[in-house]
């Protein structure tokens, strides 16, 4: 064999050779980063979780886990409705724009059906738990209150679609997961039917 | 071609090495001499239809005392090609959802307390033990009056579980002869006597172990399948990678005196 | 660009045109790091014989399995639970639920025994061609406490899956310690931190086996390969190269380690890879050998396994224990059956290093002890109820011991061959 083609029969098989090893290096890693997403085991504790609201009465709300979160069900009464869209009160993100919900959500009752709200109990400013207050013009939230949530924290405000009101602190309405319902009876929180409204 | 020759002692003492290896690995299987059935269980991990049947042997007959605590029922949906509301239907009976793993509600304190011994948890039995030992298992219960629970096992005398596939496979008794050993008499096992039939045949009651057996089998390892056929791609990818390495090697290595 | 300390011309110089921007890099890391020169010195310029034969692969296989151990170690960990409750059943979840998990496991399982395989040939390598002799007396002891640190990250990672086996083969190995007089039970009680085999062993085993081992382990690694380095690797004739240098200063008989070696060493890798694949996709258990059957069920405190065996690559060892009817000085004798192996550079009286040239009295007793060490390692594994075996046993215990004890007599008197001058080699002719 010539020098020159042997020179380019070891090139070739060098470049054949790493080449080939590279591919098998990149396959033998593929499993390895694969390792690191949610086991089964996580996906199974991560699984959607059914909440019965069959019994819920009207103004009560229901608190449950998804994903190592709080979720609340508040089943709002026709008077809470009407509070909620009569309610004069300065928000900082009415359109949700800001904020995070499935499709279906961004409306001004931030729900599927507006008899249920489902949010995720966790202000939007540090995480802390709000309170219900769902009273109105209670002594120390003042005359304008007319329903919604309370964050004792850093003082947080939040009206009955969990939409943060100016001058609180929180940046961004209350999360809502999503969800779906089962007929009149289940919630089922942590999957959705895909659909936009 | 290099010529790279072992040397002639090295060469036999690594014949004789391998020779050895061999030999220590067929030994161990012929040494014991236990009593019992040596028949096998031909199980077919690759029959999704046996698959299905002993699944449905296992939730109705086992389960009620032997967890699977390492199976998730989810799992059953995906590798024995049923729908998740099949599996809802035909193997859940408790309320846990499919996600959740095949526990049982019995406590190992009750059932240490009811049987003597918490009956095990069967995820991994059939590699411990073996498809074959629990095909036979399966089938070596006989009437011993002298036990509280009526039957003994051949298998593993004085078993604490009762004939749970009684009605399957009838009852029989077990037939031992006395015999010379080493200069002591032993009651050695001869045979298994029908007394009266169960609602199988005793060919379809193997074919009901068999696919029990086949359903152990896979919980023990469910990859195990994907593990083989994907061992298939790997050999033949490194049989290649191997190929233009050996072809670099001689290149570059041809001019070397 | 400066010369730099070594007094060797920057890479920029020396690359055509005066450099390119890899180059300049290479030159600004030389003057801050011996990269160039550790390079040459090790890889580019090491020269070692083009006689090598398949003996030769197992140092370098011994190093993959090790970074494979490595990195298959890293990520169980990130799964596995150390404590008694939870890590049999963390391992089924490695296995069935973490994504590729079974793969990962598997890799270390097939890995762990690989590893063996390979350091017993590689040491046997050493045996053949006098590797341990002056002036490879100390890379033959690091050696061999790589050697023994690797028995230890064995035995402390064996424990880890808390199976019938890891439970009641460490009882046996750590209640040994008691044998050892007046400080015997105390140390049993220190090794366990507790008064049985629990929860608190398994987490400072895990420690071990995790943390301090693996770092032991590479660094003897590291000090193994310049060791190695410093006297230059021998070959199958047992002729130091390094006496007959060309005008050049480069041995004759030598190959620059890249790309000779390292293109050879690439086959191996990939047939041993294929074997390792073979085993770990086909028959992961080994029949019993690497996964064995009684580890599939949970450490039971209460129930002792029929028959207690540890794994395969410690029953020589084990055999010759139980060989001796006293277990204090079976396991002095288990313990001498090693530490007589770091005596050998000093035993073997030979002037002569590669069997090639060797007399027959050392052929023999080489086959003796390769044949004896595989014996022992089969009746290692038997149950302890048959009296054939334990004689057998004793017999070859014997034979093994003989090796060492008996070699400053025999190798003195050996009627070697002629040693070349020159590495036997046939290339392409």
């Amino acid at each position: 064999m010539s020098e020159e083609a042997s020179v380019s029969r070891r090139q070739f098989l060098t470049v054949a050779t790493s080449v080939t090893g590279v591919v098998g290096l990149a396959l033998t890693a593929a499993p390895f980063i694969a390792s690191f997403r949610p086991s089964t085991r996580a996906q199974a504790l991560g699984a959607p979780v059914t909440v019965d609201i069959s019994k819920l009465d009207e103004g009560a709300m229901v608190r449950v886990v998804w994903r190592g979160q709080p979720v609340w069900v508040l089943r709002r009464s026709q008077d809470m409705l009407k509070r909620l869209a009569d309610g004069k009160v300065g928000l900082k993100d009415p359109q949700s724009n800001e904020s995070i919900q499935p499709p279906y959500a961004k409306n001004d009752v931030r729900a599927l059906r507006p008899e249920y709200l489902v949010v995720i109990g966790n202000c939007t400013h540090l995480g802390c738990a709000p309170l219900e207050r769902f009273e109105v013009a209670p002594a120390d939230l003042g005359p304008t209150w007319v329903g919604g949530f309370f964050c004792p924290c850093h003082g947080s405000k939040f009206d009955l679609a969990a939409r943060v009101m100016d001058g609180s602190p929180a940046p961004t309405n209350l999360t809502v997961p999503p969800y779906r319902f089962v007929g009149d009876e289940l919630v089922i929180v942590g999957e959705d039917t895909g659909a936009k409204a | 071609m290099v010529r790279n020759s072992l040397h002639q002692h090295s060469r036999s003492s690594f014949s004789v090495l391998v020779g050895v290896l061999i030999l220590a690995g067929a030994v161990p299987a012929l040494a014991s001499e236990d009593a019992g059935l040596h028949d096998l269980a031909n199980n077919d991990v690759a029959n999704v239809a046996s698959l299905q049947r002993g699944a449905r042997n296992f939730v109705n007959y086992c389960q009620g005392c032997h967890s699977a605590k390492y199976v998730r029922y989810n799992q059953l949906a995906r590798d024995l090609g049923m729908t998740e509301d099949q599996v809802i239907h035909n193997l859940m009976f408790g309320a846990a959802r499919p996600t959740e793993t095949m526990d049982i509600a019995m406590r190992p304190a009750d059932g240490q307390r009811w049987f003597g011994i918490a009956p095990p948890d069967l995820s991994l039995m059939a590699r411990s033990r073996g498809p074959n030992h629990i095909y036979n298992f399966l089938r070596s219960f006989y009437l011993d009056p002298a036990r509280p629970s009526g039957v003994n096992n051949l298998m593993l005398p004085n078993a604490a579980m009762p004939d749970v596939l009684w009605e399957l496979h009838g009852l029989q008794k077990a037939k031992f002869e006395e015999e010379e050993h080493k200069g002591a008499t032993q009651l050695v096992f001869r045979k298994f006597e029908q007394v009266s039939p169960g609602k199988l045949t005793p060919e379809e009651y193997d074919e009901f172990v068999r696919d029990t057996v086949n359903f152990l089998d896979y919980i023990a390892e469910p990859m195990k399948l994907k593990r083989q056929s994907l061992g298939i791609l790997v050999v033949a990818f490194l049989l290649v990678f191997g190929v233009f390495a050996y072809l670099l090697k001689q290149e570059i290595w041809k001019d070397v005196r | 660009m400066s010369a730099g300390r070594t007094g060797v011309a920057s890479n920029s110089a020396m690359a055509a045109g005066g450099g390119g921007r890899a180059a300049r890099f290479i030159d600004w890391v030389d003057e801050r790091f011996p990269l160039t020169a550790m390079m040459k010195e090790h890889v580019t310029e090491y020269y070692a014989a083009k006689s090598f034969n398949a003996w030769y692969v197992f140092g370098v296989l011994a190093l993959v399995v090790l970074i494979l151990q490595l990195v298959t170690g890293i990520f169980l960990t990130m799964s596995y639970k150390p404590s008694a409750e939870d890590a049999f059943a963390s391992v089924e979840y490695i296995m069935r639920e973490v994504e590729w998990g079974w793969l990962i496991r598997y890799m270390h399982s097939t890995g762990a025994s690989m590893f063996f395989v390979v350091v017993y040939l590689h040491m046997f390598r050493g045996l053949m061609y006098g590797s341990y002799k002056a002036p490879r007396e100390l890379l033959w002891i690091v050696g061999m406490l790589i050697y023994l640190a690797l028995m230890a990250q064995a035995f402390t990672g064996y424990l880890l899956p808390w199976g019938q086996m890891s439970y009641w083969g460490a009882q046996v190995i750590v209640s040994l310690f008691g044998a050892i007089p007046v400080v015997g039970a105390s140390l049993v009680e220190w090794i366990r931190g507790d008064y049985f085999i629990s929860d608190i062993t398994l987490n400072r085993f895990f420690a071990l086996h995790v943390v301090a081992v693996p770092l032991a382990l590479m660094l003897l690694v590291v000090v193994h390969i310049l060791a190695l380095h410093t006297t230059g690797s021998l070959n199958p004739d047992g002729i130091e190269i390094k006496e007959k240098k060309g005008p050049d200063g480069i041995p004759l008989d030598g190959v620059a380690f890249h790309p000779y070696h390292t293109s050879k060493d690439l086959v191996a890798i990939i047939v041993f890879a294929i074997i390792f694949v073979a085993v770990l996709f086909f028959a992961p258990d080994m029949g019993g050998y690497f996964l064995e059957h009684a580890n599939f069920e949970p450490a039971n405190l209460l129930k002792t396994p029929e028959h207690i065996a540890p794994v395969w690559y410690f029953t020589p060892f084990y055999a010759i224990l139980r060989a001796v009817p006293s277990k204090g000085w079976g396991a002095f004798l288990m313990l001498s059956a090693i530490v007589l192996l770091f005596f050998l550079p000093w035993l073997d009286r030979c002037k002569v290093k590669s069997i090639r040239y060797r007399g027959w009295q050392f052929k023999v007793a080489l086959g003796a002890l390769a044949v004896s060490f595989v014996a022992l390692g089969f009746l290692g594994l038997q149950p302890a109820t048959e009296k054939s075996y334990v004689y057998a046993a004793r017999v070859f215990a014997a034979i093994y011991f003989a090796f060492f004890l008996l070699m400053p007599l025999y190798t003195s008197r050996e009627r070697t061959k002629p040693v070349p001058e020159r590495v036997v080699f046939h290339g392409h002719e």
